[in-house]
């Protein structure tokens, strides 16, 4: 199969599925789903901090925001299997010869768009309202560690997908993903707040390594060569987790077909 | 009103959605609470602050399923089936969103038994009959807020986005956690009108040795008010609906 049919699956395909997954006819739905849930998230933490007495807005602005580029990144991913399977185009999807590496990366391109996007609406609608403002310089760094932290967690999106491709109910599953990362990444406990157990999963988990990166980032003094480790570790984590993804998607297509069992999962 | 009740609550407890993630989920957020408060919470203010994360359960499990309940039935075909029986349609949809509030009572009692559990936040609440009033009440003023939630959403397509995003403000504006005098000023009127601040007023209350009676007979004279206010809103939503032949579009 060519490059060129390769690049056409991965971006016109990647493109026609994320515009299939929210009903493009009305749009408006992004608006509650991307804009109001993750302002709303950050605003809630923000007020709790301050009513539990603890660290300042900036702390959960930044941990919220980031941390909300999961909903596309691992909601959006689950959803191009489960979605397929609903319209029963899953098994068109599997019999055709496409390679699995464009089809399935090519979905993920938007998503990791859609996902960089939604954190940077609620850092700067939450900093708004927050009156939480960034030092000039660091601006385009903490946008850097946000679209690394969209590419991380889009690796664990994959990861969930692949496991909807033998589990049926992607959306528990995606919340599932999504509560853990509340928990786990540092996003409204600090790390070293964090029983050591949990910390050590933390270090494992997409979003964590970024999530730091860009709290470094957002107090100012700091450029990308001081968060540099933290940023590739970051991208290493979600490395693993769209490999593990991949050859999960692949195991269980080839056990799907063998039991017969694509559209039953 | 029973049969659907005891219907619905069977259908969303055997769902992986409704049922397991309906009580799940609001447990990552308290558990977030409980490891950030107790940081810095006296154990007093942490039984508050259980109470609180646990009542935000209730909220959860009706928030985005009651906002998407007709178009559910739309979807499935029986919305018509529903408005046609003899049955008066809001006696109908109430067992529907009811059941959803009552599956949040299931991740309130799991909540507050997590964080005896795993975070030692005693249980020993000082007026234990008023708390389970409280508690009902809390559940059948949520579950009325969502029949009125289902009503104003039933032309909308994507009816649940609406109702996940309102998830979060009410926990925020209620003063599940956050104390309303920490809010705008201008916030608070808002808080005063829906029934679950009065809820988990009365569950904080009832958990903490105050008197919490007033509170719970504030919660559910609000929530009869919403009910109201569904009620007449249903009946002038099935009417056009029926008028224009447009029940089974949205």
């Amino acid at each position: 199969m060519s490059i060129r049919t390769d690049l056409r699956i991965a971006f016109v395909g990647g493109l026609t599925s994320y515009r299939a997954l929210f009903n493009w006819l009305t749009p408006w739905v992004l608006v509650p789903v991307f804009i109001v849930q993750p302002l709303f998230q950050v605003l809630f933490f923000a007020f709790v901090g301050r009513s539990a007495g603890l660290a300042d807005s900036r702390f959960y602005l930044i941990g919220d925001a980031v941390q909300y580029a999961s909903i596309p990144c691992v909601f959006a991913m689950s959803n191009t299997i489960a979605d397929e399977r609903n319209s029963a185009t899953l098994p068109l999807i599997l019999v055709s010869p496409a390679r699995r590496l464009p089809l399935f990366l090519g979905r993920s391109l938007p998503v990791v768009l859609n996902g960089f996007v939604v954190s940077v609406v609620a850092l700067v609608l939450g900093g708004l309202l927050l009156r939480v403002s960034v030092p000039v310089g660091s601006v385009l760094p903490l946008t850097l560690a946000v679209a690394v932290s969209a590419v991380s967690c889009t690796g664990l999106g994959l990861f969930v997908a692949a496991v909807a491709l033998r589990v049926r109910e992607a959306a528990t599953l995606a919340n599932i993903a999504f509560g853990l990362l509340l928990i786990f990444c540092g996003v409204n406990v600090p790390l070293t707040a964090l029983p050591g157990w949990m910390a050590v999963i933390a270090h494992w988990l997409p979003l964590t390594h970024g999530i730091a990166a860009a709290r470094t980032l957002a107090a100012g003094g700091s450029g990308l060569g001081a968060v540099g480790r933290g940023l590739w570790t970051e991208l290493g984590v979600g490395a693993i987790y769209l490999a593990i993804g991949l050859a999960l998607l692949n195991y269980f297509e080839r056990e799907a077909r063998r039991r017969a069992t694509l559209d039953v999962a | 009103m029973w049969v659907g009740f005891r219907l619905q609550l069977k259908m969303r407890s055997r769902s992986a959605f409704d049922g397991i993630l309906g009580v799940i989920y609001p447990m990552f957020f308290a558990t977030t609470i409980f490891l950030l408060y107790r940081q810095t919470a006296s154990p007093a203010e942490l039984v508050g602050v259980s109470v609180g994360s646990a009542a935000m359960g209730v909220w959860s499990a009706t928030s985005t399923t009651a906002a998407g309940v007709l178009q559910h039935e739309r979807r499935d075909g029986t919305l018509e089936l529903l408005v046609a029986a003899p049955t008066f349609f809001p006696l109908v949809v109430v067992p529907i969103t009811l059941s959803m509030a009552t599956i949040g009572l299931y991740s309130l009692v799991v909540t507050l038994v997590w964080g005896r559990i795993a975070f030692g936040i005693p249980l020993d609440f000082a007026d234990p009959l008023a708390f389970i009033c409280a508690a009902l009440a809390t559940v059948v003023a949520i579950g009325l807020v969502g029949f009125l939630q289902s009503i104003v959403c039933v032309r909308l397509r994507h009816a649940w986005a609406v109702g996940s995003a309102l998830e979060l403000p009410v926990w925020l504006i209620c003063g599940f956690l956050v104390p309303l005098s920490l809010l705008p000023h201008w916030v608070r009127p808002i808080s005063w009108v829906l029934p679950p601040t009065w809820g988990v007023y009365a569950l904080r209350a009832a958990a903490l040795g105050h008197p919490a009676w007033l509170d719970i007979a504030l919660c559910l004279a609000l929530a009869a008010v919403y009910g109201l206010l569904a009620t007449l809103g249903a009946g002038r939503i099935v009417d056009s609906a029926r008028a224009r032949a447009t029940l089974a579009l949205s």
